[in-house]
């Protein structure tokens, strides 16, 4: 019973967010909104911005690209020179070149992959200046480019898509610092630590236990990691751990935060389209694939754990407890791992790699959707716009029009750019995972043998390649095969996706609006919410059905059977 | 006043009953299906393959299974490779017949080209004897009756009956003459009484016959913009499933599985849209052809295409949703007259009217007061009507009658010293507020009364419209007629809007106000004045009658020359855009079973647990992969005639007809393979190949 | 490409100052003076409160198992400087015999095993346990410490905190402070 409350809070909170956050974003990026110009203004001076002047698709993508470079080698330098840096109470070495690689990629492309235990490996300054920056720039620029593409769908015969830098500083000023924030005095107040002064020794004197506790600047991280839909956290044992997510409420409040903003997008798009009704039609298509996902994987963890039933010990009454914290129970941890695969977070309250079979399936299909139900900040919508582009050209074409959406028509170049974004993330899925099983440094990976060692390779790049960051956590990731594959896969997860996106951004802002008629294919409705569902799901479900047979529908299938 | 002679007053015919040109072959003509079994094989040339990236993978993959096959040959290897090989030759066969279709109808029209003489005359007035085919532009000929005419050419001298049936298929004479708009000529035709003087002006083998040939060849067949976005489409999902499959063959060796590479290549080949792949060209051809058939020339498949897109029909009214001629309606007197006098009057100002309109005015005094012609005496003089004096009728026996507008025929009055009747405008103006047109009738200074012609709308016309709305298309009526008039027609007509008293200017602007607001505009058109709108809209239809400007600057030529067959191009358009459509969709939903027959089988040997995925329950791992690409190739020999016919239209909402073509294709997509896999692995069992 | 360098650098330090140093600060210094005990760990007389311990024998309320791993690789329960689940697969045959080993240990003790106490947890710092699995040790904790079993089984159920408001997560008993009443219990 509790459960079902904790839903019904969730959608209570979320249908605000939706309203009113979503129309707080709509005006951040219409611009409409300047309580904050005294910050803006002299960030502006100081980059040599004019903020009102806009850039086209290319200045705006080789902005971002470049951007992004330069955040990439920032990162890097620093956790590589940190042993030199301050707050760094526990004298931790510098991190090895290819772990930088992997990790400075990992959170400048919003992935937060983390091949490293962040306790035993980061100092304080690493886990401030250099990754939790990076959560949250780089959730603001998955914001500006779906506001970039949004722009495209909204204006007519325009040239310029809007200024990359005035759209990452609105971000990250406006929306991701003060709601992080106030997020993150809810967090201590729970529990969460929050502390510059290194890890505290403790001595029981009941049994003479003594324990050295890894401490931090954790709950102000773990705000931003889950508002950014990072999931990057502080430990290794992520929002499991109980310095970042002690409780009932912050586990709660964690699912909000990481899908407050893809679900309040979807309003602001409606809202700078122009009709609302048209990004109800797509939080819809989000929330049928969400709540589908979330009863599957909720049920699947109430089952019980198959290798311990097979030890005949104990009896299951509760579900799956393998790798789950006694405070959440598998109900609150499947959706907490539904939510964070469902967007691009993958931080996890449980052990993802212990999860039944089918448990594991869910969250694995989750990423492999590509992220749209409702997707990471930013990445989640124009990901879904990508979708309805192609839904949209097949529906058309079966009422016999050239197909348009919004009043764009929707023709080679857009089909084009739309179905290169689309198919690049299964490509370098399947790619990477047969390259890993490949290669003997690959093999060496899994912790787990049979098809689940085969699930942990092939999670591990579907992970990477959608910027989520969630992970089966027996791959021992942490090799130079791994570090650099990875750091590969993300790359390519994330531009090769944005590019083409704002190409996309760009040819659509460049064409006129047909009006609507009685023959036009009607986006915000149920048929075309069916529709795009149908396209999400065949996409996935074609591209990656043989992966999955091979490892949880196996595992699911071997009844009585242990590897 | 005078209606145009030679076009538009013939019945229009129902769309579906082809004739013309395209007479006469059947879906599966027996010569063209030989025909194109032959060219099916031809076109396995790679280079002819390579176009069509989705056919050009299975071609690959077959000739990776045959080295598979000459490495170790088995039953089933050399199963799958005489499939693949099928899959492709039944891709080929699919175009070939859409092609043999068009190339049917290109030798009767090359038939008629051959062999033409033409009388050539020089600058000094002498005539010699050339083959037609040397006619260049600019060269000026004689036709006499029973002539063939040599090439395209206007008329410069004279008036001719034209028999053009051999292009149009229709049978009845066209009258053509020079000036004006009735001056094209086409090479082809024959001329049947009279003399003219025609100057060429069609470059040597571009003439409309050749290019008519060209068209319904496919010759020069370009893909148009959506082909190339859907090619695209199914280039990417090809590209996709390329490393899905291969990826296999690494996660079954790490599965501790050895996977077969002509199981892979059988099942890529199965996963790839190869159904819509084999069938799109087809698909092109044939709308095309479906144009053809209802006597419609498209310059390009852009064309046809943009058809489907068109959201604004401007109608010519007259011949398009009236028929061509205002029918007297009713007699009003004016106050103190007998209706029977006027009746007769007005007959008496008509009999010498040949015009439609001057018929219909002598038979409807017959009908209502059987008012017989009567035998004119000798001294009875015909007006006939003037544009100076807007007015026509007798002078007999020292009485003069008079029918003509109300102005002209006001201003007759007067000057004899006669007085306009009060209530006569009141009468004029109730006709034209309800979009009839007055003719006053007068004898000498009298007035009499009124005759109402009336525009009769064509029947089911108004049903048409309803049909266009529903798809999204609003119609706008073009009219000469001053705005009381056109009003009352759109209304009845059920038009959308109208344009009156229009000028090729007002018509241009319509067209552009139209087309910026992002909307398609299709018209139709046949004056010389007309060809700047023609190049301007969207869709163009020039009527074959129409002049050669006109015939130039449009994208469409109909050779029956009805502005009806607007409505059906679009439905054509629309049809081949739903067929591509609906086909992509049918063929992407058909992988599930696929993969649900495949992937099984494909690692049975290790993970036996698979076999819960096999849930149609096929005899064994072979029969499953085997049966799974028979059906792929025949599915795309099932669907032939339906690419060829195109899916069935029905005028509803958008949303209706999505429903229903999702339903159809999609979900029964999804089912049929399930059902037919079964049956093809069942009939395999049952022969006992397995 | 040279202006977009310029801009990126900048950009990259101010974000650095604002998200990197004044965000967490500020955050920082917030709680130290808001929420010093939460701020700084939870930790009271015996350890964190947040954080399990390993406590072994009969005569301690026992807490999940703990899969953390030491800087050596080896077994390491409740190392809090090395948070970490087992990550071991539904299927893993090595997930089925730590469970029986556990089972096994605990039926020794007089236990009943529940899910709970033979399955390691998320963070492998889980400082609570279900009631069922308090309960399943009351009679063992009692005979070890020759306490009355009722008074043992009171003790657990006043430990019991129920989910936050009455909907939020499960209710769980706290170990440290359930062992640390147990200690003080005559």
């Amino acid at each position: 019973m509790g459960f079902a409350w904790t839903l019904v809070a969730l959608a209570v909170v979320l249908a605000l967010a939706w309203r009113f956050l979503g129309s707080y974003l709509a005006a951040v990026y219409q611009g409409r909104l300047t309580f904050l110009g005294w910050v803006e203004r002299p960030v502006y001076r100081l980059l040599g911005v004019e903020p009102d002047a806009e850039q086209s698709w290319q200045r705006y993508a080789g902005a971002l690209i470049v951007f992004s470079g330069v955040a990439v080698l920032l990162t890097y330098l620093l956790i590589r020179v940190q042993g030199s840096l301050p707050l760094n109470p526990q004298h931790l070495g510098a991190v090895p070149p290819a772990l930088s690689w992997n990790t400075a990629v990992s959170f400048v492309t919003n992935t937060n992959w983390q091949n490293y235990a962040g306790e035993s490996t980061m100092s304080y300054l690493s886990q401030m200046a250099a990754l939790t920056v990076q959560q949250f720039v780089s959730a603001a620029v998955g914001i500006a480019v779906a506001v970039a593409l949004v722009r495209g769908f909204a204006r007519r015969g325009s040239p310029t898509i809007g200024n990359f830098w005035v759209d990452l500083v609105r971000g990250v000023l406006y929306v991701l610092v003060p709601i992080a924030f106030l997020a993150g005095i809810v967090f201590v107040g729970q529990g969460a630590v929050q502390t510059l002064a290194g890890p505290a020794v403790v001595h029981n004197h009941l049994t003479g236990f003594t324990q050295t506790i890894a401490r931090g600047p954790v709950g102000f991280m773990e705000a931003i990691k889950e508002l950014g839909t990072n999931g990057g956290g502080f430990f290794n044992a992520n929002g499991a751990h109980p310095f970042e997510n002690p409780t009932g409420v912050t586990n709660l409040l964690s699912v909000i935060l990481i899908l407050c903003i893809p679900v309040a997008l979807t309003y602001a798009f409606g809202k700078m389209v122009g009709s609302v009704r048209q990004g109800a039609a797509l939080l819809a298509a989000m929330g049928v694939i969400f709540c589908a996902w979330l009863a599957f994987t909720t049920v699947a963890e109430s089952q019980p754990n198959p290798a311990v039933t097979a030890s005949h010990a104990v009896a299951q009454h509760h579900g799956n407890m393998e790798g789950k914290e006694s405070r959440f129970g598998p109900q609150s941890s499947s959706l907490y791992n539904v939510a964070s695969t469902q967007t691009s977070t993958g931080s996890v309250d449980a052990s993802a790699d212990s999860f039944t079979p089918m448990g594991g399936f869910g969250m694995l299909t989750g990423m492999m959707l590509g992220e749209v139900s409702p997707g990471g900040v930013g990445s989640g919508l124009y990901t879904i716009l990508l979708f309805a582009i192609i839904t949209v050209f097949i529906g058309g074409l079966m009422i016999g029009r050239t197909p348009e959406y919004l009043g764009k028509k929707i023709q080679s170049r857009e089909v084009k750019l739309a179905a290169l974004a689309v198919l690049v993330m299964p490509i370098v899925v399947v790619a990477f995972t047969a390259v890993a099983v490949s290669v003997h440094a690959g093999r060496g990976g899994p912790l787990n043998s049979g098809p689940h060692g085969f699930t942990e390779i092939l999670y591990a790049f579907t992970s990477q390649a959608n910027n989520n960051g969630s992970a089966f956590a027996g791959l021992s990731g942490n090799s130079a095969f791994y570090n650099v594959a990875g750091g590969i896969a993300m790359l390519l997860g994330r531009f090769a996706i944005i590019v083409p996106t704002l190409a996309l951004a760009g040819a659509l802002a460049a064409k006129q609006v047909v009006p609507a008629g009685l023959g036009t294919f009607r986006t915000d409705k149920p048929l075309f919410v069916g529709l795009l569902i149908g396209v999400i799901l065949i996409v996935g479900g074609l591209t990656f059905f043989p992966a999955a047979a091979l490892g949880p529908l196996v595992e699911q299938f071997s009844h009585g059977r242990l590897f | 006043m005078a209606p145009p002679t030679g076009r538009s007053d013939r019945p229009s015919r129902q769309p579906d009953q082809p004739h013309g040109v395209a007479q006469a072959r059947g879906l599966f003509d027996r010569e063209i299906l030989g025909q194109a079994a032959i060219a099916a094989v031809v076109k396995l040339d790679p280079r002819v393959q390579v176009r069509n990236p989705v056919m050009f993978v299975v071609l690959v993959g077959s000739v990776v299974t045959l080295a598979e096959t000459i490495a170790h040959p088995s039953t089933f290897t050399i199963s799958i490779t005489v499939w693949l090989v099928l899959t492709v030759l039944f891709a080929n066969f699919a175009e070939a017949v859409a092609e043999g279709r068009g190339k049917a109808q290109a030798d009767t029209l090359r038939r008629m080209r051959s062999e033409t003489e033409a009388r050539l005359v020089a600058a000094d007035g002498t005539e010699t004897r050339v083959a037609a085919s040397e006619l260049a532009r600019g060269d000026v000929v004689v036709c006499e009756a029973g002539d063939l005419i040599p090439s395209d050419g206007e008329i410069i001298e004279g008036i001719a009956s034209v028999d053009e049936s051999a292009i149009t298929g229709e049978s009845a004479p066209v009258i053509r003459e020079s000036g004006g708009d009735r001056s094209a000529v086409t090479g082809g035709t024959r001329v049947l009484s009279d003399r003219i003087v025609v100057r060429i002006t069609a470059e040597r083998g571009k003439t409309f016959l050749d290019r008519m040939i060209g068209l319904v060849e496919g010759a020069d067949r370009r893909k148009t913009p959506n082909e190339i976005a859907l090619t695209i489409l199914l280039a990417a999902l090809t590209l996709v499933f390329l490393p899905v499959v291969v990826a296999l063959e690494p996660f079954g060796r790490f599965s501790g599985a050895t996977v077969s590479v002509v199981v892979l290549v059988a099942l890529l080949v199965c996963l790839i849209p190869t159904t819509i792949g084999a069938l799109l060209s087809a698909i092109g051809i044939a709308g095309m052809d479906r144009l053809v058939q209802r006597n419609v020339l498209a310059l390009s498949g852009r064309a046809v295409e943009a058809a489907g897109d068109v959201q604004t029909l401007l109608l010519d009214k007259t011949g398009t949703i009236t028929l061509g001629n205002r029918m007297a309606a009713t007699f009003t007197p004016v106050a103190g007259v007998d209706e029977r006098r006027l009746a007769e009057a007005a007959q008496l100002a008509s009999l010498a009217d040949e015009t439609p309109e001057g018929r219909s005015i002598v038979v409807l005094a017959k009908e209502r007061f059987d008012v017989r012609e009567r035998d004119l005496g000798a001294d009875h003089v015909f007006v006939p009507f003037s544009a100076t004096t807007r007015m026509s009728g007798l002078d007999m026996d020292g009485v003069q009658v008079r029918k003509g507008a109300a102005e002209a025929i006001r201003r007759w009055v007067t000057d004899q010293g006669g007085t306009v009747p009060d209530d006569l405008d009141g009468i004029v103006e109730g006709y034209a507020r309800a979009g009839s047109t007055p003719l006053v009738v007068a004898e000498g200074p009298e007035v009499l009364g009124t005759i109402e012609l009336k525009d009769v709308v064509k029947e089911g016309i108004r049903e048409r419209f309803d049909q266009l709305r529903a798809v999204g298309i609003r119609t706008v009526m073009i009219t000469g007629d001053n705005p009381l008039t056109a009003a009352a027609i759109a209304q009845e007509a059920g038009v959308d809007d109208f344009l009156a008293e229009a000028t090729p200017e007002a018509k241009m602007e319509l067209i552009k106000a139209e087309q910026a607001g992002g909307k398609l505009v299709a018209m139709t058109g046949d004056g010389t004045n007309d060809a700047p709108a023609l190049a301007q809209a969207d869709v163009g239809v020039a009527m074959n009658s129409g002049t050669t400007a006109a015939k130039e600057a449009g994208n469409m030529v109909d050779l029956d020359s009805n502005p009806t067959k607007l409505i059906d191009i679009v439905e054509v358009g629309k049809q081949l855009l739903i067929t591509r459509g609906a086909l992509t969709t049918f063929s992407i939903a058909n992988d599930v079973a696929k993969y649900f027959a495949i992937i099984p089988a494909l690692f049975v040997s290790t993970y036996p647990q698979l076999h819960a995925l096999d849930i149609m329950r096929l005899h064994s791992a072979q029969s499953a992969v085997l049966s799974a690409v028979i059906f792929n190739a025949l599915v795309i020999v099932a669907l032939i005639p339906l690419a060829l016919r195109g899916v069935r239209f029905r005028p509803a909402g958008a949303s209706a007809i999505l429903r229903r073509n999702v339903l159809l294709y999609g979900v029964g997509g999804v089912i049929v393979p399930f059902v037919f896999i079964k049956l093809i692995d069942l009939f395999l069992t049952a022969t006992r190949w397995y | 490409m040279l202006l977009h360098l310029r801009r990126s650098l900048v950009a990259a330090l101010f974000f650095l100052v604002l998200c990197g140093l004044a965000y967490p600060l500020a955050g920082t210094g917030l709680a130290q003076v808001a929420f010093h005990h939460q701020a700084n760990g939870s930790i009271g007389a015996n350890g964190s409160s947040l954080i399990g311990q390993q406590w072994t024998g009969p005569r301690w309320f026992q807490g999940r198992p703990s899969a953390t791993v030491g800087p050596t690789g080896s077994p390491s329960p409740y190392d809090a400087m090395a948070s970490g689940a087992s990550n071991l697969g539904p299927r893993s045959k090595v997930l089925a015999s730590h469970v029986a080993a556990r089972a096994a240990a605990l039926r020794k003790e007089g236990i009943t095993p529940t899910a709970g106490l033979v399955t390691s947890s998320g963070s492998g710092l889980d400082p609570d346990i279900s009631p069922a699995a308090a309960y399943a040790q009351v009679g063992a904790v009692a005979r070890a410490r020759h306490l009355p079993v009722a008074a043992v089984r009171r003790l657990v159920t006043s430990h019991i905190s129920p989910a936050q408001l009455g909907f939020l997560g499960e209710p769980v008993v706290n170990v440290l402070s359930l062992n640390e009443a147990l200690a003080s219990l005559r």
